[in-house]
């Protein structure tokens, strides 16, 4: 079960809640433009040319023999997302187990919350940067989010057999036969769905420097060899395309299994219990507790002094500048997927013009956005504008994927003489995913709070450049607090979508995170 | 609570990583190194293999270079003991010799006794070098490279902070960290950012390279010399590798002369160093907050 076949039609829809949609679009659109004053939007227009043209050289003629090692990378990114992604769902199923517990949603909120990339800068201090804390990093994230979306699917299951059993299926053989057996084709639909988005993940993480081909794709990039990077780019391109003649699910246990085998036999440093006692017992304790006398009244003032230094000149700061920027990316990624969808709908942009759709989605969304943040501060010159236009647009051409595949289901059930063209966008169409894409943008909101932590070469300090900052002086106390601000705000965010949510009667289970 | 919660979620990371790789106890002492990612980075398999080759050879131990993609991770895999020997800036190095005490700075490049960064400029701000810090340069936008970069950040910042009385931030219009050397040309090159601090010998290596035209970007400044990048090894490297091993890899170290095992560096020749040349950074890197 795809996450786009849980979208209600618009038949089923009362006019009322649909008039609130509308006023709620109003008021974001107006918070949109109250935040367009905010943020620093400020164009310096430089003279790109060189560099632009650099860029075009190198992609009209990709250097694949600039890869030193592209074989090895291209294999561990495979390794680690199937890896991770296994591990991550074999976490979330038992988290998801004890959905009830509130502790157990909390965990699971606090994991997904927190970027891949950012687990696997804390990770990375204890194993060095070797394939396996990718796949821990990747697994910690996914764990979070295969908890939920399990949890769900247990929640959603058919009441039926369990109430037919006697006392009410409470027990483990009616858990087993009533809740987890029923629910597995779903289970199994989504941990497949789910290996895609791991590719992707997997190959980002080389960005911090973990073996995978974002490694060799960031290295290349920085160092102007656009030729080089245009190869990589094309690969991953490719392998995101060609999904669906390998990525078979017949053969996604083999693929997973081989993973294992593989991991298991690579040579890994010395990983020590030293190293783990070194992180969270030393490194991450706030400073001034660290080997502190806990009874003296002086270490809590200290300590109190600390924090609020960090809240005051960190925390609040950071958490503001995150806030405008993901928001107006949240607007812009609305307007995208909305205006982007009928690329890829055959019945709007014909049989050859959506395949072109498709391949554009493809490299805009699998475009890492730090790189149209380079080729946008080159353009516009370092400001917000060139983070809100980036991840604007690799988060609207995600859902405008997503909605323009819902919205190709839909056509051929359309009545005969449905209209062509504009009036079938307009008519036909929108109104019928319209609240698909609310729920996908609700969703891709929680991402863009995540991946807002990107943009350190913009000069912009949101949440994740202080904890990029801290990592990189080696405060890991700090790194800490700023990753549990992020888990607030995320929860924050979390919570105020829900209540939005419920409003505008959008279901929740058509949320159901796509990466 | 939630930091309580992460803890056991590492707990339980590390228990999976332990199950999944079992870590193999190598037959002969490895001495792995690194280098921090600070340019040129496209071929660091390529060009410190060769290094590798060339130490394992002298010293008949197998040696292995492991490339990082960051200082901090380059810092926090000495600590670990995932490497033993790593090619830091002068920031980096001493980061790691305060994580741990023992190790030892053994060798420089001659160029690192005295380093300078040049501050850059587009073409279009009308700037000119001269003599003394630009002051010219208020108001513009300027790029540093990467955060704990010595010759991108560290002593820039000092400069600026020394000679105009005010932080970076409120003297520029707007401060970004550009990453590394070469995105800090490449910004500045296309006037993104109007000004950059950058190491001297990636930028002189970019114009000799033709990547860069001096006219599009020139220098500005060149800042008051000061100690860079150092070669560090860890305390126990004797008792791992033998007694006398720490003197054997310095000797070795300062035998360098093939031109391409060099110029993966890029230095003309290595000299020896100590702790206590870098001082000046610590003290430096204290003041500006950058180390506690």
């Amino acid at each position: 079960m795809l996450p786009t076949s849980i979208i209600s039609m618009p038949a089923e829809r009362e006019a009322k809640p649909s008039l609130r949609r509308l006023q709620v679009v109003w008021i974001a659109l107006t918070l949109a433009a109250l935040a367009l004053f905010a943020a620093d939007l400020q164009i310096s227009a430089p003279s790109p040319g060189a560099v632009l043209k650099a860029l075009a050289m190198g992609f009209a003629r990709p250097d694949f023999a600039a890869l030193e090692n592209l074989r090895q990378a291209l294999l561990l990114t495979l390794t680690v997302a199937f890896g991770g992604v296994a591990i991550g769902a074999v976490a979330g199923f038992a988290m998801a187990l004890l959905w009830g517990w509130r502790a157990v949603r909390m965990l699971s909120l606090s994991l997904r919350s927190v970027h891949e990339l950012i687990w696997a800068l804390f990770i990375m201090t204890v194993t060095g940067p070797e394939p396996i804390a990718a796949v821990l990093a990747l697994a910690l994230s996914y764990s979070g989010i295969f908890a939920k979306v399990f949890g769900e699917i247990l929640d959603e299951a058919d009441p039926r057999p369990r109430d037919a059993l006697p006392g009410r299926g409470m027990t483990l053989s009616g858990l087993i036969y009533a809740r987890l057996v029923p629910s597995l084709p779903a289970f199994w639909s989504y941990f497949c769905y789910r290996i895609e988005c791991g590719i992707r993940s997997s190959a980002v993480l080389g960005f911090v420097g973990l073996p995978t081909l974002g490694f060799e794709l960031d290295t290349l990039f920085k160092q102007g060899r656009y030729d080089g990077a245009a190869a990589v780019l094309l690969l991953i391109y490719a392998l995101i395309l060609s999904q669906s003649l390998w990525l078979r699910r017949r053969l996604v246990p083999l693929y997973v299994l081989g993973a294992l085998a593989y991991l298991a036999s690579l040579s890994q440093g010395p990983v020590s219990a030293a190293g783990l006692w070194q992180l969270i017992g030393v490194d991450m304790v706030p400073a001034p507790l660290r080997g502190a006398d806990p009874g003296a009244a002086g270490t809590w003032r200290a300590f109190g002094d600390w924090l609020w230094r960090l809240v005051s000149h960190e925390v609040l700061p950071g958490a503001w500048a995150t806030v405008l920027v993901s928001y107006l990316a949240f607007v812009l990624c609305g307007i995208i997927a909305l205006f982007a969808f009928p690329l890829i709908v055959p019945a709007l942009a014909g049989r050859i013009g959506s395949g072109f759709g498709h391949v554009v989605l493809v490299i805009l969304r699998s475009t890492p956005e730090y790189m149209l943040v380079f080729v946008g501060v080159q353009v516009f010159g370092p400001s917000m504008l060139p983070a809100v236009l980036a991840l604007g647009l690799h988060n609207g051409a995600i859902i405008a994927h997503l909605i323009g595949r819902e919205a190709t289901r839909i056509v051929p059930g359309l009545r005969p003489d449905r209209p062509k063209g504009a009036g079938l966008y307009a008519y036909e169409l929108v109104p019928r995913v319209s609240s698909g894409l609310i729920a996908y943008l609700f969703y891709r909101g929680e991402i863009i709070l995540r991946e807002s932590m990107i943009l350190g070469i913009l000069g912009i300090a949101t949440l994740g450049f202080y904890v990029d900052s801290a990592i990189a002086t080696l405060r890991f106390d700090r790194a800490a607090v700023l990753v549990v601000a992020m888990m607030l705000l995320t929860a924050l965010v979390d919570w105020g979508s829900r209540a939005l949510r419920r409003r505008l009667r959008v279901g929740a289970a058509s949320t159901r995170p796509y990466c | 609570m939630e930091f309580r919660l992460n803890r056991r979620q590492l707990v339980g990371g590390l228990a999976a990583a332990a199950a999944l790789a079992p870590l193999a106890s190598r037959a002969a002492e490895v001495l792995r190194f690194s280098a921090i990612p600070d340019e040129d980075a496209t071929k660091l398999m390529g060009r410190f293999t060769k290094v590798a080759e060339y130490l394992s050879d002298k010293l008949g131990v197998p040696v292995e270079f492991v490339p990082v993609k960051s200082y901090p991770a380059a810092v926090v895999a000495f600590r670990n003991d995932q490497i033993q020997l790593a090619w830091f800036g002068g920031l980096s190095g001493v980061q790691a010799r305060l994580a741990l005490p023992g190790s030892v700075a053994i060798a420089q490049g001659e160029e690192d006794a005295r380093f300078v960064s040049y501050f850059i400029a587009n073409k279009a701000t009308g700037l000119t070098e001269g003599p003394d810090f630009p002051m010219a340069a208020k108001g513009r936008s300027f790029t540093f490279g990467a955060k704990t970069s010595t010759s991108g950040r560290l002593m820039p910042e000092y400069e600026i902070r020394r000679n105009t009385g005010v932080a970076p931030e409120e003297f520029f219009s707007r401060v970004g960290f550009s990453g590394d050397h070469t995105k800090t040309v490449e910004l500045v090159q296309s006037g993104a950012y109007e000004i950059g601090a950058v190491n001297f010998t990636a930028y002189d290596d970019m114009v000799a390279k033709g990547q860069v035209d001096p006219a599009e970007v020139p220098v500005i400044w060149r800042t008051p010399a000061y100690p860079d990048y150092n070669f560090t090894l860890r305390g126990d490297a004797d008792e791992k590798f033998g007694a006398g091993f720490t003197e054997r890899l310095t000797t070795a170290i300062l035998g360098m002369d093939d031109p391409e095992i060099l110029g993966a560096f890029p230095r003309s020749r290595f000299i020896a160093a100590s702790n206590a040349d870098y001082q000046p950074i610590e003290e430096v890197a204290r003041q500006l907050d950058l180390l506690d």
